[in-house]
C-alpha cells in the first residue's frame, strides 16, 4: 500500500485522501501501519468505489483483515438507509452469501483426544462431505428446499439435524425472515439439490481445536470456553444455491443500473435501491440463501456430533456461536444521537454486537457477541467478544479471517500440498484433504499474521480477544 | 500433451484468461481455463455431454454468462467438463461440453463459485481475441 494515500487519524484507524472537490463519503481502513503497508492498493481503490455508492450513512470501512475482493474488498462494512435512497448490492454480499464460522464447544480435553486424534480426523473425513463435486447423502425436492429457503435451521432440526438448544446461539436463533423462495432461479434451486450438508471448497474447513490460550476470563467463562479444552469450527456457507443467487443477481442488476439511475463505479458493484423492486427482488432471493446457509451448517453440526460420539460417547458437544460474515442485515443502529434502521453490508466481515445488545442469548449479553476470527490451518483462530465501541467505530461489525496476503496462483508457485500437509503433521496438525492443490493454495504463509489480524482488532475497538484457538485436525475442503 | 491454462493474479480469487481466432475460441479457452482449476483437464473423459443456449448483446457479460451457464449445469448434473464448444448467432449463444460424472479417483482441484466481472474484458488484439475475468473460489 502506498502510505502516502492514507491519512492516520490514530494508531489503528486511517483515511483515504480524497481529491480536492471530490464527491462521496469518507473510506476508512482499521489496522496497524504494518498491516497497512502489506494491504494492497486494489482494497484503498474498491473501498473508495462503495464511498461513492448512494445513501451510504457514515464511512465505508475496511477491516484490519480487508484484501482485494470483487466489488468490495474482502473486509468490506458498508450501512446504507433505505429512505435516503440507499442501495443493496449483491457484489457487496458475494458469491458465497451467509459463508460463515460455526463454533462448537465440548467437554473434550487434548489429553482425551490425543490417543485418537488420527481415527478422529479419519471419520471425520469420511462423514463430512468437503471438496469440489462431492454431495451429502441428502437428496432434497424442490419443494423441500422451499421449506428450507423460508425455516433455515430450524427445518434442519425438525427433520432431526441437531436441538433446539442449538438455534438459542446462532444468529437470528437459525431462521432470517423475509427469504422469499419464488425470487431464487430453478437453476439455483437444481443447483442445490445435492449440497445441502456439504462443506465446499477453497478456504471453508472442519477443525478441531484447542483452546491455546485465554485473553479474557469473565468472557471466556460466559462462553464456556477454557484452556485446554477442545473447540471444533465449521467454515462453509449457502453452496451452490447462494453462488447461483450472486451469479443471477450480480449480472441483472449490473444491467439495469444504467435504468436505475446508479452510476457504478466498478460494475461488480451491482445494486438497486432497497425501496425498489429490483432491491426487494434481490433481498427476498439473498434471505432464502441466509437460510440454506443456516440449515446446511446445522446439518454439519448434526453430523460432528455424531461422529465425534463414536469415539467419545459420552461428549457434550454445545453449540457455542453461528455467525455469517458474507450479508446484507437490517440492523437499527444509533448515528449522531438518533437511531435508524440501515442495511448493513458486510462482506468477508463479521457482526460484532457489544455488551447489552438485545439481540443476544441471555448467556452473552453482559459480555458482547463472540466474534470468530478463523486463520489458517497451520497457525490459529479467535474467539473475540464485541464490544461496546465498535457500534460507533464499524457499525458493530469486526474482521472475520486472518485475511490473504498471497494469490492462490503465487501460493501453488511456492508449496507444494503433500510436503505443506507433512509439515503440519511434523508440528502436530492433521490435514484431511482430498485436493492437494487445495491445501497448497491455503498455505499458512498465504495469510496474513493472524495475530496481528486480531490485535489490530482489538486495538481498533472493533472486538477484544478472548481465547486463542489452535488446530488439530482439518478437514479441508 | 496437457493443455496450456492461462491465469493472472488476483488476491483472494483466480483470474482466468482464454485467447482465440474468435471472440468463440476465446471463450472456449477460458471455460477449459476454468475448469481445469476444479480437475486438470486431461484427468477428465468426454463421457457425457451437457448443451448450454442464452441470449446477450454484450460480449463482456455474455462470458461471464457462459462460464456461469457452464457451472450451473456442472453442479446440477455432478460432472466435471473438460471438452467445449460454442456458437454465435447474432445474440445467440449456443454451447455444447462434455465431461464426466466425479470419480473417487479424480484429483480434485478448487470449486469455483462463479465467473465475476471484475477484471472482466473481451478485446481484440494484433495476436486476436482475449476473454478474461476473474473466478470466485
Amino acid at each position: 500500500m502506498d502510505m502516502n494515500r492514507l491519512e492516520r487519524i490514530d494508531d489503528w484507524t486511517w483515511r483515504v485522501k480524497r481529491a480536492a472537490g471530490s464527491s462521496g463519503a469518507d473510506a476508512l481502513l482499521y489496522g496497524d501501519r504494518e498491516l497497512m503497508a502489506a494491504m494492497d492498493d486494489k482494497v484503498l481503490e474498491q473501498i473508495g468505489n462503495v464511498a461513492q455508492l448512494p445513501g451510504l450513512v457514515g464511512s465505508a470501512m475496511a477491516m484490519p483483515d480487508a484484501h482485494w475482493g470483487y466489488g468490495f474488498p474482502i473486509g468490506g462494512v458498508a450501512a446504507f438507509d433505505p429512505d435516503e435512497g440507499g442501495i443493496i448490492s449483491a457484489g457487496g454480499v458475494g458469491f458465497d452469501i451467509s459463508c460463515g464460522i460455526r463454533c462448537l464447544r465440548t467437554d473434550l480435553t487434548l489429553p482425551d483426544i490425543a490417543p485418537k486424534l488420527e481415527r478422529l480426523g479419519e471419520r471425520l473425513f469420511q462423514t463430512i462431505p468437503a471438496g469440489v463435486g462431492v454431495e451429502g447423502d441428502l437428496q432434497l425436492s424442490i419443494d423441500e428446499l422451499d421449506t428450507v429457503m423460508r425455516d433455515g435451521a430450524e427445518w434442519a432440526v425438525r427433520r432431526g439435524y441437531g436441538t433446539g438448544e442449538d438455534l438459542q446461539y446462532v444468529e437470528e436463533r437459525g431462521r432470517v425472515g423475509g427469504s422469499v423462495p419464488d425470487n431464487v432461479s430453478q437453476t439455483a434451486k437444481k443447483r442445490q439439490r445435492g449440497e445441502m450438508g456439504t462443506l465446499g471448497s477453497g478456504n471453508h474447513y472442519l477443525e478441531v481445536q484447542v483452546v491455546d490460550r485465554i485473553d479474557d476470563a469473565a468472557a471466556a467463562q460466559a462462553y464456556g470456553i477454557r484452556e485446554g479444552q477442545i473447540v471444533i469450527s465449521i467454515h462453509c456457507g449457502s453452496r451452490g444455491l447462494g453462488h447461483q443467487i450472486g451469479t443471477d443477481y450480480l449480472v441483472s442488476l449490473a444491467k439495469a443500473a444504467g435504468r436505475l439511475g446508479i452510476t457504478l463505479p466498478d460494475r461488480e458493484l451491482a445494486c438497486a435501491p432497497i425501496n425498489s423492486p429490483e432491491g426487494q427482488a434481490y433481498i427476498g432471493a439473498m434471505n432464502a440463501a441466509i437460510n440454506v446457509a443456516l440449515a446446511n451448517r446445522q446439518i454439519l453440526t448434526a453430523l460432528t456430533r455424531e461422529t465425534v460420539h463414536e469415539l467419545f460417547p459420552s461428549a457434550q458437544i454445545e453449540t457455542l456461536f453461528d455467525v455469517s460474515h458474507n450479508t446484507c442485515k437490517p440492523e437499527t443502529h444509533v448515528v449522531e444521537g438518533k437511531r435508524r434502521r440501515l442495511y448493513v453490508h458486510r462482506k468477508g466481515a463479521t457482526r460484532a454486537f457489544g455488551p447489552g445488545h438485545p439481540d443476544l442469548p441471555a448467556r452473552y449479553r453482559e459480555v458482547g457477541q463472540p466474534v470468530i476470527i478463523g486463520g489458517s490451518m497451520g497457525t490459529g483462530s479467535y474467539i473475540l467478544a464485541g464490544t461496546t465501541q465498535s457500534e460507533a467505530r464499524s457499525f458493530s461489525s469486526a474482521s472475520h479471517g486472518a485475511g490473504r496476503q498471497m494469490s492462490r496462483h503465487q501460493a501453488l508457485k511456492q508449496w507444494h500440498g503433500r510436503q505443506l500437509i507433512d509439515e503440519l503433521r511434523s508440528h502436530g496438525i492433521l490435514i484431511r484433504t482430498r485436493s492437494m492443490r487445495g491445501a497448497a493454495e491455503e498455505a499458512p504463509g498465504a495469510y496474513k499474521d493472524v495475530d496481528a489480524v486480531a490485535r489490530a482488532t482489538e486495538g481498533a475497538g472493533l472486538a477484544r480477544r478472548v481465547a486463542f484457538l489452535k488446530p488439530k485436525v482439518c478437514v479441508k475442503g | 500433451m496437457a493443455a496450456v491454462h492461462e491465469y493472472f493474479e488476483h488476491g483472494a480469487d483466480i483470474g482466468v484468461i482464454g485467447r482465440g481466432a474468435s471472440i468463440e475460441e476465446a471463450f472456449v479457452q477460458a471455460a477449459a481455463s476454468m475448469f481445469a482449476i476444479m480437475l486438470e483437464s486431461d484427468a477428465a473423459q468426454p463421457l457425457v455431454e451437457i448443451e448450454v443456449d442464452f441470449d446477450e448483446d454484450d460480449v463482456e457479460f455474455a462470458l461471464v454468462r457462459w462460464l456461469n451457464a457452464l457451472l450451473a449445469q456442472a453442479r446440477e448434473r455432478g460432472v466435471v467438463l473438460c471438452q467445449f464448444e460454442l456458437q454465435r448467432n447474432d445474440d445467440h449463444w449456443h454451447g455444447i461440453a462434455r465431461g464426466e460424472p466425479w470419480r473417487e479417483s479424480h484429483a480434485r482441484g478448487t470449486e469455483v463459485k462463479g465467473a465475476t466481472l471484475t477484471a472482466l474484458s473481451v478485446r481484440q488484439d494484433d495476436n486476436g481475441w482475449q476473454a478474461r475475468c476473474v473466478v470466485d473460489v
